[in-house]
């Protein structure tokens, strides 16, 4: 045997290593046996054809993938992307006809948005130098850099429609009534974040289109009232244009540099940031308050219960 | 008729979403009132067969015994979002080759742009500046649409119709949605987009957008065309507009709150504060129509006018 016979593995030059009549081989002191080999190949072979078998599958899927009600529940529950989902929902939630799956709709596009909205930060500076060049470079030299600018704003402005669309499928259906009035409020603040954080954006082209639209809607800001130096009272309690909210939120007393570093600041961290934490209590407090709200049986005019106080 | 200028307001990229929500919010709307009116009569047919409403399963929906009540998230209602996923993708790929963002020269703070207009969701405020002083229409409608929305929950005190569509059950809340959000925020949307051209002037669909156009029209304030001439006495007056303006119209709000039996019940279940608040935002929302029909019709600027502010 190879074991006994420490000589051979010296002479490796000479004759191929480790070779002897039975088929086993010994190199640098380790038994090679080709059956042995195979068969071990044979095992991992096996093991390609069915992957779900293997260690590494499971440990990253913990549940089997088949029919049955268990593994469908755990297939939800045990995966942290599908986790925000019960394990089962009303028989008749999942047609399109109820909730038009405009929710779902606008945090895909929130998606989308966060997404695109990253790549076009790598070409981005905000800087009155830049910021115009640099959507030029976009759109003429970046690869895809205008598909990438175009869906940003397109999905933008859809993500406007479906919130709204959302909020007037939540409204007809009654799904604001008890438990869930807590949770038409924080959709009521996304909602108005979703619209500042079109807005925010509209400057940072830095183009005669963001310029002006900014320029018209921090001028409303000049006239809130007791803040804005043209507000009722505004100059009564010492506003001017230097000290009022218009300045607070330009950086200055006109749409300059620090105006587009607001807004790309805004844009691009404190506004997702929120709108993120509003989503977060907004989801959680759907499946808290019960789930989707329906189709849910009618309740008769004579079953009104008297309110409780 | 100027078909090429409606043409370039339609066909410009950003308005697009308008012109999508010309066909999509009436779609929608029919879309939610077809299902109501399917939920009201089998509330109707309930109603009138007790026997009936103790054993039917209340919905539209069919469903027989022995049927689940709950399906399967996965793959039921997984299948459906990865569909609306592939499909949202689609369309915005399409959308995104298609039609490109728009462009405009550098930001130049010499060169005015006009019409400036803000992006196509505020329109509806930038409207508003034509009959409103920016205190209101910047600030103090905002904040109103904003709180007024956060307490519709509060104070439908109505507790039918929750988790389903209908009309019958809900009429008062059905119309008020629908007044704020088609007929004030989404028409106004469209006047901004469509109608208001150069200067913010009134452009009828197919009118040439005329830079050098000028309008001779001459607005007053209500005082003037009543006559009374010096302060404190205008601000007196207007003051006592105002307040008459709220009073009549909260008259008539109340009026239509307790015009059926069933409203009136659903008006004993509200506190006194839930009733003054949905009074004092109905008022504020009406004050719009009535100011726009007052600025539009009778090219009235200001009914109140005070040292300090103007109405």
């Amino acid at each position: 045997m190879a074991e006994n016979n420490p000589t051979e593995v010296k002479d490796k030059s000479a004759a191929p290593a480790g070779s002897n009549g039975d088929g086993a081989r010994t190199l640098l002191g380790v038994t090679i046996d080709p059956d042995e080999i195979k068969k071990k190949a044979q095992i991992d072979l096996d093991a390609l054809k069915q992957p779900t078998k293997t260690e590494v599958y499971k440990s990253i899927f913990r549940v089997k993938h088949d029919q049955t009600a268990r593994s469908r529940t755990l297939g939800v529950l045990s995966n942290v992307f599908l986790h925000l989902h019960p394990a089962k929902v009303n028989r008749d939630a999942v047609r399109y006809n109820f909730t038009w799956g405009m929710g779902g709709i606008s945090f895909y596009l929130f998606w989308v948005l966060t997404w695109t909205g990253v790549l076009l930060m790598f070409y981005y500076h905000p800087t009155k130098v830049q910021a115009f060049r640099d959507i030029l470079y976009l759109e003429h030299d970046v690869p895809f850099g205008k598909l990438l600018r175009n869906m940003h704003r397109w999905a933008a402005h859809a993500m406007v429609l479906t919130v709204q669309l959302h909020m007037f499928r939540v409204f007809l259906t009654g799904s604001y009534k008890k438990p869930r009035q807590f949770n038409w409020s924080v959709g009521v603040i996304l909602l108005v974040l979703t619209l500042l954080l079109s807005f925010t954006g509209y400057l940072l082209p830095d183009d005669q289109l963001g310029f002006w639209a900014v320029t018209v809607g921090t001028n409303m800001a000049r006239a809130t009232p007791m803040l804005g130096h043209e507000g009722p009272f505004g100059p009564e309690l010492g506003m001017t244009p230097f000290n009022d909210v218009r300045f607070a939120l330009l950086g200055g007393s006109i749409v300059d540099a620090n105006a587009l570093l607001r807004a790309y600041i805004w844009h691009c961290i404190a506004i997702p940031g929120f709108a993120a934490i509003f989503m977060i209590v907004h989801f959680w407090r759907v499946r808290k308050d019960g789930g989707i709200s329906g189709p849910a049986p009618i309740m008769l005019e004579k079953e009104i219960k008297p309110v409780r106080r | 008729m100027d078909w090429h200028q409606l043409w370039t307001i339609v066909s410009l990229p950003d308005n697009i979403p308008i012109v999508g929500m010309l066909f999509i919010i009436p779609f929608f709307t029919w879309y939610a009132l077809r299902q109501a009116r399917a939920n009201d009569r089998l509330a109707e047919r309930l109603e009138n067969d007790p026997d009936l409403a103790k054993t039917h399963h209340r919905k539209v929906q069919p469903f027989q015994k022995g049927w689940v009540r709950e399906v399967a998230v996965w793959p039921y209602l997984l299948r459906m979002e990865f569909l609306a996923a592939i499909i949202v993708t689609i369309i915005l790929m399409v959308w995104s080759i298609t039609l490109d963002a728009p462009l405009e020269e550098p930001a130049n703070p010499s060169l005015t742009m006009n019409p400036s207009k803000a992006p196509w969701y505020f329109l509806g405020l930038q409207e508003m500046l034509v009959y409103f002083d920016p205190w209101i229409a910047g600030v103090v409608m905002p904040t109103m649409i904003i709180i007024g929305l956060i307490v519709i929950p509060y104070i439908d005190e109505n507790p039918l119709g929750n988790g389903y569509y209908t009309y019958k059950q809900r009429r008062f809340a059905i119309w008020t949605f629908i007044f704020g959000f088609i007929i004030l925020w989404c028409s106004m949307i469209v006047i901004g987009t469509l109608i208001r051209g150069p200067g913010w002037m009134w452009f009828w669909p197919g009118m040439t957008w005329d830079h050098n156009r000028l309008i001779f029209e001459i607005n007053r304030d209500l005082h003037e065309i009543v006559g009374i001439t010096s302060q404190p006495w205008i601000g007196i007056f207007g003051g006592l507009v105002v307040g008459g303006f709220a009073v009549a119209a909260g008259y008539a709000c109340h009026r239509i709150i307790a015009a059926t039996e069933f409203s009136r019940k659903i008006l004993n279940r509200m506190s006194l504060l839930q009733y003054a608040i949905m009074q004092a935002l109905l008022i504020v929302m009406l004050a719009l129509p009535v100011k726009m029909a007052a600025r539009l019709l009778f090219r009235i600027k200001y009914v109140w006018v005070t040292p300090w502010f103007n109405v």
